[in-house]
């Protein structure tokens, strides 16, 4: 495909993988922030290729393995109620709560639907007036245009029986908590290209002058990855941290102004929590007092609804990029893409379903030779 | 969630601000996106769609510029005078 297979050559791989080898003296650990970015890495076996001094950590980049447990008791909470609609994106029906998960409370006949766009979910309010229609809006940057165009219609069209569900991140705010984390080991950032097409870098670009790390925004595809990589180990080297743009072709500086005023529109910051880090002021998105009626949590009073992560789950050490998925005693084990502890090995962006899906054999070469 | 594939615009079938809308050809498959959010984005550009919405539009001179860089690391690997 036009603009796709041209960053897949494996021979140009073989020559950035070389141009890497090169520029890089010693050791570096670089965290890529994208689930999709993670993906790639493992599916084209880049952590495998790239030489071992070069370290690459999986950050909080999954929007499903981020949302925190409480989350998603209160979407199955809304869920169990008569006359409602819960719509979701797939992966979310199959991440445990406290107690169970949304595909349980479908089984038991809860009206539960998976949906590609929220657009989807505005369609089936506009069809049944009757019921209330509740979108489930996780996601970062990306997605939040995307939700506040969906509300923003509602709003328009009066569908008052529309509502979503907030639970949308901010990136810079969490790479902030990493940075100051003091187990952190995190050397240069690969940022996520899509979120960045829609904010552009700015705020990045005050992380570097902050924190002296070097970002470089980054596509998807393997050469893009690679590329991303080296631009990276160059500004390490160098000592001269920047953002670098690799992405260019779809990013730009000042991102996409029409989603940005979209979303500042419809959301304003708010404190939120995410699995594994903690609450974080102001990395999350809320519905402005204007669109409150919009607001599910609200109109079903569960905005005081708190809830305690527990249980066997590293997930929270992983999204932060102080454990890798083959350091979990439950990985591949007790923890399968079928019976998933946790978030991470749920979701198809996370960094415990890549290495299931990619490394498994890895996996056990290395338990044997640690058994050995 | 980020699907990361290109698509090219081959109708404009809605006009209408935030509803407007075409159908993308991602490689033989064919959807109906939104375009609110590439409002400079005419058939046969290509976009990047996220969650039903294009919220880019691919820049062809970038791409094209980021394709020559890698054919000449490519061309010195196979002329084996590349940096390693």
């Amino acid at each position: 495909m036009k603009y796709l297979d041209e960053f897949r050559d494996p021979i140009a791989a073989r020559a950035m993988l070389e141009k890497i080898s090169v520029a890089a003296s010693r050791e570096w650990t670089i965290m890529e922030v994208c689930g999709g970015q993670t993906h790639s890495i493992l599916k084209n076996g880049l952590d495998r290729l790239l030489p071992r001094r070069i370290n690459i950590l999986h950050g909080p980049g999954c929007p499903v393995c981020v949302t925190p447990i409480e989350m998603i008791d209160r979407a199955i909470e809304i869920a169990q109620r008569p006359g409602v609609i819960l719509c979701s994106f797939g992966d979310m029906l199959r991440v445990p709560g406290s107690r169970r998960d949304l595909l349980s409370v479908k089984a038991e006949g809860g009206q539960v639907r998976t949906v590609y766009s929220p657009l989807d979910a505005l369609e089936m309010a506009r069809k049944n007036r009757d019921l209330e229609i509740v979108f489930f809006a996780i996601g970062f940057e990306t997605t939040a245009p995307v939700n506040a165009a969906a509300v923003y219609q509602a709003a328009t069209e009066h569908l008052d029986n529309f509502s979503i569900l907030s639970a949308q991140v901010l990136v810079p705010p969490a790479i902030e908590v990493i940075l100051n984390s003091e187990d952190c080991r995190v050397n240069g950032f690969l940022a996520a290209g899509h979120v960045c097409a829609i904010t552009g870098y700015s705020d990045y670009e005050e992380l570097v002058e902050n924190y002296h790390t070097p970002f470089v925004i980054t596509g998807f595809e393997p050469l893009d990855i690679l590329q991303g990589i080296y631009m990276t180990v160059v500004m390490l080297e160098e000592g001269r941290p920047a953002v670098n743009n690799q992405y260019r072709r779809v990013v730009r500086r000042d991102g996409n102004p029409e989603a940005k005023r979209l979303m500042g529109k419809v959301f304003e910051r708010v404190d939120r929590k995410w699995r594994g880090l903690g609450n974080i002021p102001g990395s999350g998105l809320g519905l402005r007092a204007e669109y409150a009626a919009f607001d599910a949590a609200r109109k079903f009073g569960l905005e005081q609804y708190e809830k305690e992560e527990a249980g066997e789950c590293i997930s929270g050490l992983i999204l932060q990029g102080l454990k890798k998925p083959f350091d979990c005693p439950a990985f591949s084990e007790r923890c399968t893409p079928e019976h998933p502890l946790g978030a991470t090995m749920v979701s198809s962006e996370g960094a415990c379903a890549a290495y299931y899906h990619y490394s498994l054999t890895e996996f056990q070469r290395i338990k044997k030779n640690r058994n050995e | 969630m980020c699907l990361a594939i290109p698509g090219r615009i081959i109708s404009l079938d809605n006009l209408e601000g935030m509803m407007r809308s075409g159908r993308v050809d991602f490689g033989g498959i064919v959807k109906q996106i939104n375009l609110a959010f590439v409002p400079e984005a005419g058939i046969n550009d290509y976009v990047i769609v996220h969650a039903g919405f294009a919220i880019s539009v691919l820049d062809e001179e970038e791409a094209a510029r980021t394709l020559e860089y890698i054919a000449e690391i490519k061309r010195a690997e196979e002329s084996g005078d590349g940096e390693g």
